[in-house]
């Protein structure tokens, strides 16, 4: 890997936990396009009240236990970010190498 | 358009989960045969960007959001099969982490994001506009634009025929009411896709694979 792609995925890197910790909390809390059509169509109540998977330790983007919506949004962005990089790098290691 | 748990039936959700475990299979595959120990950083950050940035609801008309979906870009970055495999760890991620999408649901929403809105929309869309339209920076980014709105579009069709098939809302209310929103939704889309390539192209041009790669490997 050469040092100017260090760089690129670093910046990039930065750029993400920035959306994710900074700007997230200011995203749009409007339904999204399929909620609002399952409202306005009336086949919302189809959907489980509570998902079939319950073990989600940060449940709709809010780190639990933290009274300010924004920091716990915040934190939901910076541990998902992380998390992700984490296991989409580990899987494409997996992938990838070849011996 | 995330897919809760309730909204599709068994028959739908088995045959959406069996197609998506049988590209994820191929794509291991193509992604193995195709890209090299140098991706391995960029498919994990582009994951986490991806990540990072369907957090970002905005507003779009009438007290609805939208959110960007990252397979066009991924796909255009990293391949078709890449993009699959970064949807779906982006998609298991917020199943099994954040409760966003039912996990009876993964397998669907691999499908539509996945499988319809990174590799279909790639083969379909980009490919054919790439070799048409002229091989500049315009160009490309054209291609890429109305690559990226294809993909929410066409997606969201997939949804609405699944919601009708499944019997949670007719194909006459779902697929108008999923098709216009999701055109609105689209339109961020594509202005983030293109956002995110020029600034690529500024830096690294070379690191995405469909603007530096010569035509025929295509």
């Amino acid at each position: 890997m050469g040092n100017n792609v260090k760089t690129f995925i670093f910046i990039s890197l930065i750029v993400a936990l920035i959306l994710a910790i900074f700007i997230s909390p200011f995203a749009s809390s409007s339904p999204d396009g399929l909620e609002k059509v399952a409202e306005d169509k009336g086949f919302i109540e189809k959907a489980l009240e509570e998902g079939v998977w319950r073990l989600s330790p940060i449940p709709d983007y809010a780190f639990p236990g933290i009274g300010n919506e924004a920091i716990a949004t915040a934190i939901a962005g910076l541990i998902g970010t992380l998390i992700t990089v984490i296991i989409g790098w580990l899987i494409a290691k997996l992938i990838i190498i070849k011996k | 358009m995330h897919i809760p748990d309730g909204f599709l039936d068994l028959k739908t959700t088995i045959t959406t989960a069996v197609a998506s475990a049988g590209g994820l299979g191929y794509g291991v595959k193509e992604i193995r045969r195709k890209l090299g120990d140098k991706h391995i950083p960029l498919l994990g950050v582009t994951a986490a960007f991806i990540f990072a940035a369907q957090m970002l609801n905005f507003p779009i008309a009438g007290g609805t959001s939208g959110h960007f979906l990252g397979a066009a870009l991924a796909a255009i970055l990293l391949g078709p099969w890449a993009s699959l495999l970064i949807i779906t760890v982006v998609l298991a991620v917020q199943c099994l982490g954040f409760a966003d999408g039912g996990i009876t649901a993964l397998g669907a929403n691999i499908f539509n994001m996945g499988i319809i809105g990174g590799v279909l929309t790639y083969y379909l869309i980009f490919l054919p506009l790439r070799k048409t339209l002229p091989k500049t920076k315009r160009g490309f980014l054209t291609t890429s634009a109305i690559t990226a709105w294809a993909s929410v579009f066409i997606a969201s069709i997939i949804v609405a025929l699944e919601l009708s098939i499944s019997g949670t809302s007719p194909l006459n209310v779902a697929l108008p009411a999923m098709a216009g929103v999701h055109a609105l939704i689209g339109i961020g889309e594509a202005i983030i896709t293109s956002v995110v390539l020029v600034g690529v192209i500024n830096i690294r041009p070379d690191l995405i694979r469909e603007y530096s790669k010569p035509e025929e490997e295509a």
